[in-house]
């Protein structure tokens, strides 16, 4: 299960209606309890891929590499990423899996529909190895003591 | 000592460490050390061909190895190596 505060979850969904009809990317930071993944930040980051930024999403790994500083720092870790649909369910596609390789950490997908964030998804990267890996369906628990979410016009899944 | 950075996802197969400390005077040795103390992470790290996975990226502090001298970059007491694996996909 894949726990996160409703304006983490907002700030996300968000990001991918400004970079529509681009597809977003970002990271979630936080830490393990148990079974479940408890989101305590979302880092939004730069989509790198070059010249297909409508259905395809990269993050530069020297991001990556800055970000899991700052997470060590705070004694946190990568937990999660996620990345937007333009006009596409919110479904993992074959690319995504293809190139998914963090096992054991949660991947969002949101379908943002002519720049509206629709349904927000979460699959865990399940398996022990590129041979057996594959996406699970994982449950998006809203919790958080978070001031009142801004949710007008959100439509939240 | 070179200490190595371990990704989230290769913890389980280094011992659930976030780190370890090598001693090695290239990348190529640092990893060997690693792979050798943690077998597990091998084939997370190195396809059937020996070769690092396209999807493993490695940095010598701020820089990827593979535009330095790659298994051969030489490192000096206080590097530290991170192991990185790329984030991409799209509908």
């Amino acid at each position: 299960m894949l726990r996160i505060d409703p304006q983490l979850l907002q700030d996300l969904r968000r990001h991918g209606e400004e970079t529509y009809p681009h597809e977003c990317c970002g990271v979630l930071v936080g830490r393990r309890a148990g079974e479940d993944r408890v989101v305590a930040s979302v880092v939004r980051c730069g989509n790198a891929q070059g010249d297909r930024l409508h259905d395809r999403y990269t993050i530069d790994p020297r991001e990556l590499l800055r970000i899991e500083k700052l997470s060590r720092s705070r004694a946190q870790e990568i937990v999660g990423f996620y990345h937007s649909h333009p006009d596409h369910p919110a479904r993992w596609s074959q690319t995504d899996l293809a190139e998914a390789h963090w096992l054991g950490c949660s991947y969002l997908v949101t379908r943002v529909a002519a720049g509206r964030a629709e349904v927000t998804n979460a699959f865990l990267l399940a398996g022990s190895g590129e041979e057996d890996k594959r996406f699970v369906d994982e449950e998006i628990r809203i919790e958080g003591a978070g001031p009142e979410p801004a949710r007008a016009g959100g439509g939240m899944p | 000592m070179t200490r190595v950075f371990v990704p989230t996802p290769l913890r389980p197969y280094a011992g659930g460490q976030a780190a370890v400390e090598v001693s090695a005077a290239t990348v190529g040795e640092a990893l060997g050390a690693l792979t050798a103390r943690h077998p597990d992470l091998r084939k997370h790290l190195y396809a059937e061909d020996g070769r690092l996975r396209a999807f493993v990226n490695v940095y010598r502090n701020e820089e990827d190895v593979r535009y330095l001298q790659k298994d051969a970059t030489p490192l000096r007491e206080g590097d530290t190596l991170s192991i990185v694996p790329s984030i991409a996909g799209g509908r």
